[in-house]
């Protein structure tokens, strides 16, 4: 069950003595940032995020160097002062390219994380709380998506929808519509397992059973009480979600589906650069680099999150 | 139990259905010629593609497709490769041992890394080992597997020149020999497979074990006086397996085909790399017949889960 | 082919005098003064493929060059195992099945055929006793028919023994459309395949033709195993997956997409051949992978078609474990143009031959991106040796240089030319005219190799003030004949498209189909048309009809000559790189490779030095 040991060791483990004096009241959601506050690495977790969100949202606006300038005379360039990230083989500099990725990197990998985890939680919910029919139904699409293979069904939507969403929102957003919705399509089913398996296990419990016999609606009971004890195995996947979106991305694109070549996200520039590896290692750790760090800022911030939302603990 | 268990057998048969129909359609839909060759080559008349595709059906309309292919599984034929003109259930068993040979170890290989590191972590919370295991655990699936194995095979097999990494199914030694060339082989291939699906589910153990370890129960067997180990195991394991069981039961079905990645960096001649071939050349039936085996997995391991989660709480009922 | 001689003016030859000269050299050829390897460059230089200079020379009396074995093992077998690596595997061992090169590569380890062309393009006999030649009779004097003796003592793998009837089956296997065979191909032109007795056989042509040659290479299967299974049956054959060949190797096992083995052959006709007891054949995963294989770790001895960019493979070359070697072969990459509409529609359909394209029919527009091209660094950054230069379309290998067709990279003179025709840039750098923007959309399939050339080929633009859309297709859906399907090259929903020619066949006449104007890609043949461009030229399309008609091979070429200048000129296509075979050979592995042919052709001569 969700929340008694904290996920993460800056969380101060439970309180001895709660002071004498009266506690004001204070709404469950500036509780929780009061509670995820005291994380010391959650809220590191969110200054670098924010920070990395902050550098590629503003920093093609200051470094003014082109993603596709091409220049064969500084091919395969460790890090300079014109460079600071190096070059790759055809002269780019990695690091306007990077920064310019890095908006669709990040973009792609936090939407479809939580495309998934919406649909993933909503769809696991309602099979968990209902029985028979609705349970079967929901499984039984649950099952369908888990079979269908990624790329044929990546190529009847490109094909079906690429040029519509073009002409209707422009080349960049059209695609990255697509990408998102296809990779959050193939995000949510575990999300959905896993939150009904907790559901059934959670739904026999006491408490629940206590909330009901107050009188608790079944949506109250799901989202005040089972939900949030529920939150554990989804905010791992969630991490994990956005790790795979975003290398997920990276084969849609050398598939020929989603981005166009040229754009350089960040798993297209470790992807470019994989046959460089022993002789310009300094192309791939960059973004491998940063697909790491964003996957563990993440992480912490789900930590913290998890034991923000946990309505066992008392901080 | 048992009229639950009938039951969902029973609504497996249409589900079945359904799910090929959905499959069959996205499968027709999607563009592409399995002929598409014969256009590169200049002097091969237009008239020969056509008279293929026309061969095969493939101009007919979809609903028809999907009669004939129907009425011949239920006759026991998969179909023929349109690429290859093959029958494709030979297709698929040439591939399977292999496929478990490599694909399935990596799959134990994981739950062998997750499962002990996972509950160690939970159990000493916090401490070096849980800081090591939960950073390594995070690279190893911030990382695609193109780029972990490509490392590998630049340390091992170019660098070091200790392993082999094209896999070869024909090894020609006997005995003792063929398990250790075979050993050699496979052991990048599952090396780089299991670590990642074991990164990830690493974090997923960790996660439930902690929210069971410190429940009243769990401090009622140890102020029993119990061993610290039985408590972990008879304990504190099996109620956290619960999300365990749900990850391994959707993973489980991806043997047949989901590796794709891998069995291309190593050539390994599993189901994952017919399919992805299939794929890209439109042979229709051989995806056809591959995604319909995969949902039949993917159907009987939640159904499997489903029990298991009955036996592993026994609060869980099934009305 | 260097050349000593002061730099041969090819392109300065007009028609006529091409087609004297082409008579004069053959004449020098035969009496000695001009060597053979020399009259087979300036034929290149002009864009005429070297199999066809061979043809040629062969029909002129000239005698054939003596093909040079360098095979030195004394007795057969004993070279261990041969280990192939094919990053694509075959998926068919039906040679009249081949779809792709890929598939007919499988089936040289079994099957064989009459002849073979080896690295200069000239023929070298397998199961033809000699070469036909105007000499031993084999060439009619009139053109209309080529007689080849067969080999004596051929066994298929079953112990039958390989006589004319057999060659004579396969004409008419191939030939019948019910067996839907994709070597249909190759016996175009070819009416009648008769046996003259149990060794010798005549193929008769549609046309007198001094290109002869025809079906030469196709591979021959066995009459009495495929006899019951001709036309509508073929499909059903069980020596479709278990051949039954007169090749070095005898089938042992296939399995589809992944890998072929084969054993020694103790009866085959060839002297102390084969070399090797066994050979396997591997195939999947990618061409650098497949690169390394054979170039750092030696786990294989021989890698095929390594589309990987040079540099790449210099560094793995480094572990000294293996070599690369570039076969000089037909294949050019080309940047063709649209010169119909694929943004408006007449009558519901796009890229219609009955519109003309707004901007890129203005020759200054062609002008320019020709000139924007730059080959030069394609080649030494991107292709390296897997690429050479070239401004010609039609197999052009050599650096002769001429007046009139240059292989030139300016910005600004592509400026200077778009600024003179009244293309002025507009604020955001792109320029303008009338209201149109000089915006292209560039479409290609997946390659790493053609990402870069598109991305280079696109900075280029943008100096000039032209701005490129680049798209990429999946190979499969890229080269598809769907009608349905919207992004097929044949449907041409662009404004330019990049992808390489094959010119494996001798007969440049299959290329010079691309500009006519009765062969434009159209919803009315279901974009099977082969004029994808929609180029229509009444010069081209008169100096073809007379082509057609000329018997004359020296007035024939000229003509040829003609419509390449034609089409080089006006910018019609651009040509990017012509394209070599790339093979990586291990290092003790001694295999004669030739483009012109598929890499397994030589099988037998292959061996390992000790």
């Amino acid at each position: 069950m969700a929340g008694s040991t904290p996920a993460s060791a800056t969380a101060e483990p439970t309180v001895q003595a709660a002071p004498a004096r009266p506690r004001r009241s204070v709404s469950p959601g500036a509780e929780a940032w009061r509670r995820f506050k005291r994380h010391r690495l959650a809220v590191i977790g969110l200054v670098v995020l924010a920070l990395m969100v902050l550098l590629v949202a503003v920093g093609p606006l200051v470094w003014r160097v082109q993603i596709n300038d091409i220049d064969f005379t500084a091919r395969l360039n460790t890090p300079t002062a014109n460079h600071p990230f190096g070059t790759d083989d055809l002269g780019q500099d990695i690091f306007a390219r990077m920064l310019y990725g890095g908006r669709i990197s990040l973009a792609v990998g936090l939407s479809a994380m939580l495309m998934a985890m919406v649909v993933g939680v909503t769809i696991g919910a309602i099979a968990g709380i209902s029985r028979g029919a609705v349970d079967a139904t929901l499984m039984w699409l649950t099952d369908l998506f888990l079979s269908l293979p990624l790329l044929p069904l990546l190529l009847v939507l490109t094909y079906l929808f690429r040029d519509a969403l073009k002409n209707a929102f422009g080349p960049e957003i059209g695609v990255f519509m697509l990408v998102v919705v296809v990779i959050g399509a193939f995000g949510w089913m575990s999300v959905a397992r896993l939150v009904r398996a907790q559901f059934f296990s959670l739904r026999e419990k006491e408490f629940v059973e206590a909330a009901r016999a107050l009188g608790a609606s079944v949506p109250r009971q799901v989202v005040r009480h089972i939900l949030p004890n529920a939150l554990g195995p989804v905010i791992v996947a969630g991490t994990i979600n956005v790790a795979a979106a975003i290398i997920l991305e990276s084969t849609l694109s050398f598939l020929g589906l989603g981005f166009p070549p040229d754009i350089p996200t960040w798993g297209r520039i470790l992807f470019d650069s994989k046959e460089y590896l022993d002789i310009a290692p300094h192309w791939s750790l960059f973004p491998g680099t940063a697909i790491f760090l964003a996957v563990l800022c993440i992480n912490f911030v789900g930590d913290g999150l998890r034991d923000a939302l946990d309505p066992r603990k008392v901080l | 139990m048992g009229h639950y268990l009938l039951r969902r057998l029973l609504i497996a048969v249409p589900s079945l259905l359904g799910i090929s129909v959905v499959l069959f359609t996205v499968l027709a839909l999607a563009p592409g010629d399995p002929f598409s060759e014969m256009a590169l080559n200049p002097n091969i008349p237009p008239e020969v593609q056509a008279a293929l595709r026309k061969h095969f059906g493939l101009d007919d309309p979809i609903w028809q497709r999907y009669f004939r292919w129907l009425v011949a599984m239920l006759h026991g034929d998969w179909g023929f490769s349109f690429i290859s003109r093959v029958d494709v259930d030979t297709l698929i068993w040439q591939r399977v041992p292999v496929t478990l040979a490599v694909i399935g170890a990596s799959q134990v290989l994981a739950l062998l890394i997750a499962l002990p590191v996972g509950i160690y972590s939970a159990a000493r919370p916090y401490s070096w080992f849980d800081r090591i295991a939960s950073t390594l655990a995070l690279v190893g699936f911030s990382l695609p597997t193109f780029f972990t194995g490509l490392l590998l095979i630049l340390l091992f097999s170019i660098k070091l020149d200790w392993l082999p990494f094209v896999y070869r199914t024909d090894i020609a030694a006997t005995g003792w020999d063929w398990w250790v060339q075979q050993l050699r082989q496979s052991i990048m291939p599952i090396t780089v497979l299991g670590l990642f699906q074991g990164a990830g589910w690493t974090r997923y153990v960790r996660s439930a074990t902690l929210d069971v370890i410190r429940l009243d129960y769990v401090t009622t067997a140890r102020s029993k006086g119990l061993r610290e180990r039985v408590v972990i195991v008879k304990h504190v394991a099996r109620n956290a397996m619960i999300p365990v069981v749900t990850l391994i039961a959707l993973t489980m079905p991806q043997v047949f085909g989901g590796a794709v990645v891998t069995e291309q960096i190593f050539r390994v001649p599993g189901i994952g790399s017919l399919l992805i071939d299939a794929i890209q050349r439109n042979d229709l039936p051989v995806v056809m017949a591959v995604t319909f085996v995969l949902s039949c997995l993917v159907i009987a391991f939640n159904l499997l889960a489903d029990i298991v989660y009955g036996w592993l709480d026994p609060r869980i009922s099934y009305r | 082919m260097a050349n000593d001689r002061p730099a041969f003016d090819a392109r300065a030859l007009g028609p006529a005098r091409a087609a004297r000269a082409l008579g004069e050299w053959t004449d020098d050829v035969r009496a000695g003064r001009l060597p053979r390897r020399e009259f087979v460059a300036r034929l290149a230089a002009l864009g005429v493929a070297a199999p066809v200079a061979s043809a040629l020379l062969a029909f002129a009396g000239v005698a054939h060059a003596q093909p040079q074995s360098s095979y030195k093992p004394t007795k057969r077998g004993g070279g261990g195992a041969l280990k192939l690596l094919f990053w694509q595997g075959p998926t068919l061992l039906n040679p009249h099945f081949a779809i792709g090169a890929k598939d007919q590569e499988g089936c040289w380890l079994f099957y064989e055929a009459l002849a073979r062309y080896d690295a200069d393009g000239n023929l070298a006999p397998v199961l033809a006793a000699a070469i036909p030649s105007r000499a031993n009779g084999g060439i009619a004097a009139d053109g209309r028919s080529v007689t080849w003796t067969l080999k004596k003592d051929v066994r298929w793998h079953d112990g039958r023994p390989f006589t004319a009837d057999d060659v004579v089956f396969n004409f008419a296997y191939a030939t019948d459309p019910q067996t839907a065979s994709t070597s249909i191909a190759s016996y175009e032109g070819i009416v009648a395949a008769r046996k003259v007795d149990t060794h010798t056989v005549r193929y008769e042509f549609k046309t007198a033709t001094p290109l002869w040659d025809r079906a030469a290479n196709v591979l021959l299967v066995a009459r009495h195993l495929f006899e019951a299974y001709a036309g509508a049956k073929s499909r059903d054959a069980p020596t479709n997956l278990k051949p039954v060949g007169t090749g070095p190797y005898r089938f042992v096992d296939f399995k589809p997409g992944d890998l072929l083995r084969g054993e020694l052959n103790r009866d085959y006709h060839g002297a102390n051949r084969p070399h090797f007891d066994s050979v396997e054949l591997k195939g999947g995963g990618d061409a650098t992978s497949a690169a390394r294989a054979v170039l750092q770790t030696g786990e294989y001895d021989f890698g095929w078609n390594l589309q990987v960019e040079d540099d790449v493979l210099t560094r793995l070359e480094a572990s000294r474990k293996g070599r690369v070697v570039a076969c000089p072969s037909g294949d050019v990459e080309v940047i063709q143009v649209n010169h119909a509409d694929p943004w408006s529609e007449v009558e519901g359909e796009r890229s219609s031959p009955r519109s003309r394209h707004p901007i890129l029919s203005e020759h200054a527009v062609r002008e320019a991106l020709t000139l924007l091209l730059d080959r030069k660094s394609i080649q030494s950054f991107v292709y390296g040796r897997a690429g050479v230069a070239t401004p010609n379309i039609v197999n052009n290998p050599s650096r002769l240089n001429s007046p009139n067709i240059k292989d030139e990279f300016s910005v600004e003179r592509a400026n200077a030319v778009l600024d003179a025709a009244g293309w002025k840039r507009g604020s955001d750098g792109v320029r303008q005219k009338d209201g149109k923007r000089l915006k292209l959309l560039f479409q290609t399939s997946i390659n790493s190799v053609r990402q870069k050339v598109q991305n280079i080929y696109k900075q280029s633009c943008a100096k000039a003030g032209i701005e490129l859309e680049l798209k990429t297709i999946a190979a499969s859906v890229f080269f598809s004949s769907d009608v349905a399907n919207p992004d097929t090259y044949g449907k041409f929903l662009a404004d330019l498209e990049m992808y390489a020619v094959a010119g494996r066949q001798p007969d440049p006449d299959t290329f010079m189909q691309w500009f006519v104007s009765w062969q434009m890609a159209a919803k009315a043949n279901k974009w099977q048309g082969v004029n994808r461009g929609r180029y229509r030229n009444e010069e081209y399309d008169r100096l073809y009809r007379a082509s057609q008609a000329e018997l004359d091979p020296a007035k024939r070429t000229a003509l040829i000559v003609a419509m390449n200048d034609l089409v080089c000129r006006e910018h019609a296509i651009i040509p990017v790189v012509y394209r070599p075979s790339i093979y990586g050979v291990g290092r003790q592995l001694v295999a004669p490779l030739s483009g012109w042919d598929n890499a397994l052709t030589s099988i037998a001569e292959w061996y390992a030095e000790a």
